[in-house]
């Protein structure tokens, strides 16, 4: 009713009309002008770029912001670098052993001018039976200093099994020296902790790494059967998934462990503790992945790919996978640090990796003992590493599960 | 008059109180060159600068403008419940309240808004109980782990002083004002349980259920169907006629401002163009916004086959506020040199009816703050 | 009045649909149980050689044997002659009657063993959880109220190290800063005149006094979860639209926040007790295997490690009891707790 009104009064009115296109009167600030085609938006320099970045650009940008973040890839990168040539760092050699250098402390680098140069050195040790305990009693002896050449000279290896050389990060500069270099100190049998850390590293990071490849394959696989496909198999492997996640976890595994021969090689075991790790992480992805399964087979722009037709497969890996994939790899960082955890725990209690394997659990194990650890508590260090680890994947993965997906979980 | 019998420290927080002595037709509330800014990492957003407008009583006010003007800002500074990042810079918001909500004919007093702490107990007696939010998602509105009885009880034992079977009972009394049916049963539905109209019926009568002398509707009509929107603005004027409650109506329709209002206020970018009485505003409009946004309003009554008017341009990014008037350049009416300089003064068309606009105006606004 | 008589109904088919809801849940416990029973049994058999002959000569190595008459006793209640799926429904029937076998290495039956233990066990689990709810909701809701002050930038910092730490790991080292600065040997949940005691107040009393540090070792990597997920959780429900009209209604800030979101955000929080009562449970095994507790964790451990088939049956199947029921329970609280689920859920 009212409407009428208005439009009577305002066409009576003597108003200019805004259609009228000769009245083309620009704005002030330099923008474009709008078009014919009407109210579109005016576009300045700083959102182009913002439109026309790809997916991933954006996801960089947003990472980039969080400098805890980057930070913790910084370090990650730096840990595979460790894991790639762990030779490179390592001193010495990590299977020695000398009962008679038992639970020498960690020797702590010096510098000092002398002759006009800055040298780096490591005060030697020298030791003496305690008679009363009959316990070695080792004391810093400054006057005979161990000096330390960086990129020097050590035993010779190959880089990834390829190029061989013998250049290490920290060596000694007299090579008869070597063997005296505990840059950590030594355990219970004397060997050199600073090397078993290095090694211990590789072995619990690819440890973490492969259990967590293995859990994506299988969680893509059977997740994406389950969403994409329905019906039976669905069904299946829902009721799989829900028996996996009911069962309790670390006793299932110790008795998974336990029950490997003894008769194994370590290789044989460490390949199997990878696989029985991922036998738990798979079945969060795989429900996950259903779900996204789910309700992208009802989009449209699946049906539009079909439509045009795209096989299965294709539409499976070029349309559907690359909408989460970003988030595919946040909760896969974020999975990581568990089955460190995990595998650092089994190890500790003797039902992981056993000697002659070395990882942080393994080397952990030596520290069970409270009294020797009182005596030696640099054995605590691999657990030092094994914090920063784990919370240096929880930054990055969160940073990256931010980035990828600012407004929700 | 007892207000000058009051704590002198109180007096010293009514500016101007003398204005509104002995005068009839005071204002429930005066908005005084109200200013809002929002402090953010990327830069300050202005989103209200500069608005004033006065509330009579038993009066509904129209607030219109596009998505981002500022108008549910507005709302939220006058209750001052603006988010953390969010201040009122500068202004008066002026409140004439009774002392004891419950007392209709008590004594009353005058206060500035913008000087209590926004947690204060005062400003919290003020809410619900003098003045009511109806907000704008009315599904969103009420907790959904709670019944809408729990939540609308809690409202009225929180400014009246009754038992909790009374307070039940007004609630059912309540609901059956707005005219849901069952109000016994009703009372202990979630609000998902109730469908969209009714849920509305609900808000309103929570709003209601503490005798507010003023009404904030934020869209109340945003999102619900066409038929059962006409049933709410019914009601709503119905309600307002018995109870003389004045209403702050804020919206984007002008079909609906065009139903309810009593005066208009029109907001662009946070400020106002333009002000006055509904009937002048809608058959006089002066300022160039105004008169497209009524140009635009499709009719069943316009030739068919023709374009639909539209304004053209966008409103501008927040951070980039264009200097001058901030309309200018979507104007038709823009003068190089002048519009993009400074912001036009109020010029009085009529005496219910001030528009603010260079083409009416030579004399431009007091520097503005940002110089 | 149509609404009305449909309201009704509805209300009815609601509550009938809750009730089959937890039906349904309760009826599978069995069947879940059974089909532990054989996974568990598979796994106790796994370790390669047959298990009696093996395992007396490792007897016979450290010097203790068994009669002939018990060898004999194992053999025909357990069937170890007969073939696998026998034994395994030999082992089954003998479970539900609460024969649970005996243990090789301790010479006692295995029923004994862990009901001495089964109590410490559980009372370390629930004190551990009570910790941390009573310490993760107050610093969570105090995080995301004063969000970026001070106190929340600590308590960040806190809950990073908390997942990071493993709980070894801090047991290790809680252990040996006590030993080493209070020269205390902080071990086992008893003072020496308790151990073999039975309970009563006294015991109790003294129990209580060794076991705040298992608890807090054990309790802090859930409270450190349990705080960001709540920290999260309440931010995304402080600005929801409902806490507007709140305040708008004359709601004090604290009132609004305690009745509304924190009731909400609760909810995700009781879904993880699903999952964290059973994390709890495994998780003591490690903790009281370092700290040298009377729980049924190391004594876990330790059947594995010798191969001592029937007492690490046993306390499997009590592990795969006590996660079923975990999630039971929150799956009920959970019901209980969010109107939402409980007439909304589609049950399938």
């Amino acid at each position: 009713m009212s409407n009428n009104e208005f439009k009577k009064t305002t066409d009576n009115e003597q108003i200019k009309s805004f259609d009228d296109e000769q009245e083309k009167v620009l704005p002030a600030s330099a923008v474009e002008p709008s078009t014919e085609a009407g109210d579109l938006f005016i576009a300045n320099e700083a959102e182009d770029r913002v439109s026309v970045a790809s997916n991933w650009t954006l996801v960089w940008w947003r990472f980039r912001k969080n400098k805890l973040a980057v930070v913790s890839v910084v370090i990650l990168l730096f840990l595979a670098v460790v894991v790639l040539v762990p030779d490179f760092f390592a001193t010495g050699d990590p299977e020695k052993t000398e009962a008679q250098l038992a639970f020498i402390p960690p020797q702590h680098i010096r510098f000092s001018f002398q002759q006009g140069r800055l040298r780096t050195w490591v005060p030697s040790v020298t030791g003496a039976r305690d008679p009363v305990t009959l316990r070695m009693v080792w004391q810093i002896d400054e006057t005979q200093p161990i000096y330390i050449d960086f990129f020097g000279r050590g035993r010779p290896y190959r880089i990834l099994g390829l190029i061989e050389t013998n250049i290490h990060l920290i060596s000694t500069v007299n090579s008869e020296d070597l063997y005296k270099l505990h840059l950590l100190g030594t355990d219970r049998l004397g060997r050199d902790q600073w090397s078993r850390l290095v090694y211990a590293t590789r072995v619990s990071m690819t440890i973490g790494m492969a259990s967590v490849i293995i859990s994506i394959i299988l969680g893509l696989i059977l997740g994406g059967i389950s969403g994409y496909y329905g019906g039976l198999a669905d069904n299946v492997i829902q009721r799989l998934i829900e028996l996996l996640q009911s069962l309790p976890v670390i006793p299932i595994w110790l008795a998974l462990t336990a029950a490997l021969p003894r008769t194994w090689s370590p290789e044989q075991v460490f390949f199997a503790i990878t696989i029985i790790l991922a036998l738990r992480g798979w079945t969060t992805l795989a429900r996950e992945v259903r779900g996204r399964f789910l309700s992208l087979r009802e989009e449209d722009f699946i049906m539009a790919a079909e439509l045009i037709g795209c096989s299965r497969a294709r539409t499976i890996f070029v349309h559907m996978i690359p909408t989460f994939t970003s988030h595919i790899i946040a909760t896969s960082t974020l999975a990581i640090p568990i089955i460190i955890v995990t595998e650092t725990s089994l190890s500790f209690l003797g039902l992981g990796l056993r000697p002659p394997a070395i990882s942080w659990g393994v080397m952990l194990q030596e520290a069970q003992n409270i009294q020797a650890l009182a005596l030696a508590p640099w054995l605590l260090i691999p657990g030092v590493l094994v914090i920063i680890s784990v919370m240096v994947f929880n930054l990055a993965g969160d940073g990256m599960r931010d980035a990828a997906d600012p407004y929700g979980h | 008059m007892d207000v000058k019998a009051k704590n002198v420290l109180e007096q010293r927080v009514y500016a101007n109180a003398d204005i509104f002595e002995g005068r009839m037709n005071a204002p429930l509330l005066k908005v005084e060159d109200l200013r809002a800014y929002f402090f953010m990492d990327e830069g300050i957003v202005r989103a209200v600068d500069g608005v004033s407008f006065d509330v009579q009583p038993g009066k509904v006010v129209g607030i219109v403008g596009e998505s981002g003007c500022g108008k549910s800002v507005t709302m939220k500074a006058i209750l001052r419940i603006l988010e953390p990042s969010a201040r009122i810079v500068s202004g008066k918001v002026f409140l004439r309240t009774r002392i004891n909500s419950q007392n209709q004919q008590g004594d009353e007093e005058l206060l500035d808004l913008t000087k209590l702490k926004p947690n204060s107990k005062r400003l919290r007696q003020i809410r619900g109980a003098e003045i009511a939010l109806i907000p704008q998602e009315p599904m969103a509105a009420f907790s959904p782990v709670h019944t809408v009885g729990n939540q609308i009880i809690e409202t009225i034992r929180l400014h009246q002083d009754v038992s909790k079977d009374k307070a039940r009972q007004i609630a059912v009394e309540a609901f059956r004002a707005v005219g849901i049916s069952m109000p016994e049963q009703r009372i202990d539905a979630y609000s998902w349980e109730l469908s969209g109209g009714l849920r509305q019926r609900a808000i309103i009568a929570m709003a209601l259920s503490c005798n507010p002398r003023l009404l904030i509707a934020d869209e109340p009509t945003t999102a619900i169907d066409v038929t059962t929107q006409a049933q709410i603005l019914n009601l709503l004027r119905n309600l307002q006629k018995e109870r003389q409650t004045s209403i702050i109506f804020i919206t984007h329709d002008l079909g609906v401002i065009a139903q309810m209002a009593d005066e208009v206020v029109v907001m662009y970018l946070g400020m106002v163009m333009e002000k006055g009485e509904v009937n002048a505003i809608f058959k006089n409009p002066q300022h160039p916004y105004t008169q497209a946004l009524l140009k635009s309003i499709p009719s069943i009554q316009s030739a068919s086959r023709i374009k639909l008017p539209t304004i053209k341009g966008s409103i501008a990014h927040p951070f980039n506020r264009p200097k001058g008037c901030p309309f200018h350049p979507r104007c038709n009416r823009f003068m190089r040199g002048i519009c993009d300089i400074d912001i036009p003064n109020f010029v009085n068309i009529s005496e219910t009816h001030v528009v603010g606009c260079f083409l009416h105006s030579k004399k431009t606004l007091l520097p503005t703050a940002d110089k | 009045m149509v609404g009305c008589a449909v309201f009704m109904q509805q209300t009815q088919e609601r509550t009938a649909k809750m009730l089959r809801y937890i039906l349904q849940r309760i009826l599978i416990i069995p069947l879940l149980l059974v089909l532990f029973s054989i996974i568990v049994f598979a796994l106790i058999q796994a370790p390669p050689g047959d298990f009696l002959t093996s395992y007396i000569a490792t007897l016979a190595a450290s010097g203790s044997s068994l009669d002939v008459t018990e060898i004999e006793m194992l053999e025909r209640q357990f069937g170890l002659d007969q073939p696998v799926h026998i034994q395994y429904i030999r082992w089954m029937g003998n479970l539900l009657v609460g024969n649970l076998g005996l243990s090789l290495e301790f010479r006692r039956p295995n029923a004994d063993l862990i009901m001495e233990r089964l109590a410490p066990t559980l009372l370390l689990a629930f004190f551990a959880f009570v910790f941390t709810w009573i310490v993760a909701v107050p610093i969570g809701i105090y995080s995301a109220l004063r969000r970026n002050s001070f106190l929340d930038y600590v308590f960040t910092v806190l809950n990073y190290s908390g997942v990071a730490i493993p709980n070894f790991m801090l047991a290790l080292i809680l252990m040996w800063l006590a030993f080493v600065y209070l020269g205390m040997g902080v071990t086992g949940l008893f003072s020496r005149e308790f151990e073999l005691a039975p309970w009563s107040i006294a015991k109790f009393i003294d129990m209580l006094g060794r076991i705040w540090l298992p608890m807090i070792i054990l309790g802090v990597a859930g409270t450190a979860r349990l705080t960001r997920i709540l920290r999260s959780n309440l931010l995304d429900e402080l600005n929801k639209p409902y806490m507007i009209s709140g305040r708008a209604r004359g709601l004090s800030e604290w009132q609004l926040v305690m009745k509304y979101p924190v009731r909400l955000a609760i909810n995700p929080l009781v879904s993880t007790i699903g999952w964290y009562l059973p994390e709890l449970f495994s998780g003591s095994l490690i903790v009281a295997t370092v700290m040298n507790l009377q729980n049924i964790g190391p004594l876990l451990l330790r059947a594995l490690i010798n191969q001592d088939m029937y007492l690490s049956g046993a306390i499997l199947m009590i592990y795969c009891l006590l996660a079923i029921i975990g999630t039971l329970i929150s799956d009920l609280l959970l019901i209980w707790l969010d109107p939402r689920i409980r007439l909304e859920k589609s049950l399938t």
